[in-house]
């Protein structure tokens, strides 16, 4: 985002940048910067809540008024957001046959697809679509189970591109399921990884990729940094 | 700091110490009153429409989206960020809805008939974006009469 600032400045239009890390913009120094302290992935502070957004708003462009810069603000709002699992009961397995992950995502299904009817759109795509999650999961289990990374037929070809496609079907789900109707910042996530059976075996295949000698980039991007 | 709250507070660390790109100088261009201006957005989330190209790994492209499009996807890559908020809400990373009643108000003059959409996460060197599909963008901005770019991150 500094970098476009910049880039659009130069070329005569006004920027205010929004940035949630402060010490990148420090450093760059793009012309007007709004620093806002909330959960990463949500500048604008909170969803569904107009008013606090249109505060931000305004103090973002209240620095256009001033004379010279670079100017670097603060919103005097902090965010902590929660890092608690989301509150959300998983549909129990039937199947005794399928692995756990495969008959979990099986009984998500009705949530994700009553998701998808209200919200109208999905992010579930890069690699596969709802119908491909079961079976994936499956392959991921493969490979936990020695099935060599490269002859495992990876849906997508693109581990990275599968575990987000995994995630978003399951967090989608997940919103339709709970009753919060806020999660915090990372309670998605913390539900994903730490409650549920998918989640769980992405951490693992992520173990056993590189126990498999596969390049970093191949099992790293598979859940956030500071899962390990 | 509790356990569970490690995620933020250590990506925020990981990423602040990554080297930046250098700017030898800060351009600055004067906008017009608010009142009168011409307002896009330009977001790093990646976002695209359902019949749009989705963004590839360190993709340096971006994508115009017309104004009237609220259905989009989210297509960054990286795994660090919450994206939980953008399905309950898109204005909390593209503040579009926002930007609307703020024209009905008179805050600002008007918004642009398309926004714009690159992906975060670019290759370290920025080349592309800075030398290329940057200004591209840029152009097509100051095409459609913006004054003003609100720039949000994911």
């Amino acid at each position: 985002m500094c970098t476009l600032a910049h880039v659009f400045e130069a070329a005569g239009l006004a920027t205010v940048t929004i940035t949630a890390i402060r010490g990148v913009a420090e450093r760059m120094r793009p012309p007007r910067v709004l620093h806002c302290e909330f959960p990463l992935g949500r500048p604008l502070g909170k969803p569904n809540d107009a008013e606090f957004q249109h505060d931000v708003l305004r103090r973002a462009f209240s620095l256009l008024e001033r004379g010279s810069g670079p100017v670097l603000e603060d919103h005097p709002e902090e965010i902590i957001g929660s890092e608690e699992p989301l509150s959300c009961t998983v549909p129990p397995s039937f199947d005794a046959e399928a692995a756990p992950a495969v008959e979990e995502a099986r009984g998500l299904r009705q949530a994700y697809d009553r998701a998808l009817a209200k919200r109208g759109i999905s992010d579930v795509g890069a690699a596969i679509n709802a119908d491909g999650v079961p079976d994936a999961l499956d392959v991921l289990q493969r490979i936990v189970e020695g099935t060599p990374w490269k002859s495992a037929g990876i849906p997508g070809g693109h581990t990275t591109a599968l575990a987000n496609d995994i995630r978003a079907y399951y967090e989608e789900a997940a919103l339709e399921l709970s009753e919060a109707p806020d999660p915090g910042g990372r309670q998605a996530e913390a539900w994903f990884f730490e409650r549920t059976e998918a989640g769980k075996l992405i951490l693992t295949v992520r173990k056993a990729l590189a126990a498999q000698g596969a390049p970093q980039p191949v099992w790293f991007f598979m859940a956030p940094m500071h899962r390990s | 700091m509790a356990e569970q709250q490690l995620g933020d507070a250590l990506i925020r660390e990981q990423i602040g110490k990554q080297p930046v790109p250098q700017f030898s100088e800060t351009a600055w261009s004067a906008p017009p009153a608010l009142s009168e201006a011409r307002v896009a957005v330009v977001t790093s989330a990646a976002l695209y429409p359902r019949d749009g190209e989705p963004f590839t790994v360190s993709d340096t492209s971006y994508r115009a989206l017309d104004h009237e499009e609220r259905r989009l996807i989210l297509g960054h890559w990286s795994p660090n960020f919450d994206r939980s908020a953008f399905g309950i809400d898109y204005n909390v990373v593209y503040p579009l809805a926002r930007l609307d009643e703020l024209v009905e108000q008179g805050v600002i003059g008007s918004t642009a008939s398309r926004h714009y959409s690159f992906a975060g996460n670019q290759p370290n060197d920025v080349a592309t974006i800075r030398h290329d599909s940057g200004p591209a963008c840029a152009a097509e901005l100051k095409a459609d009469g913006v004054d003003v770019v609100l720039l949000t991150p994911v």
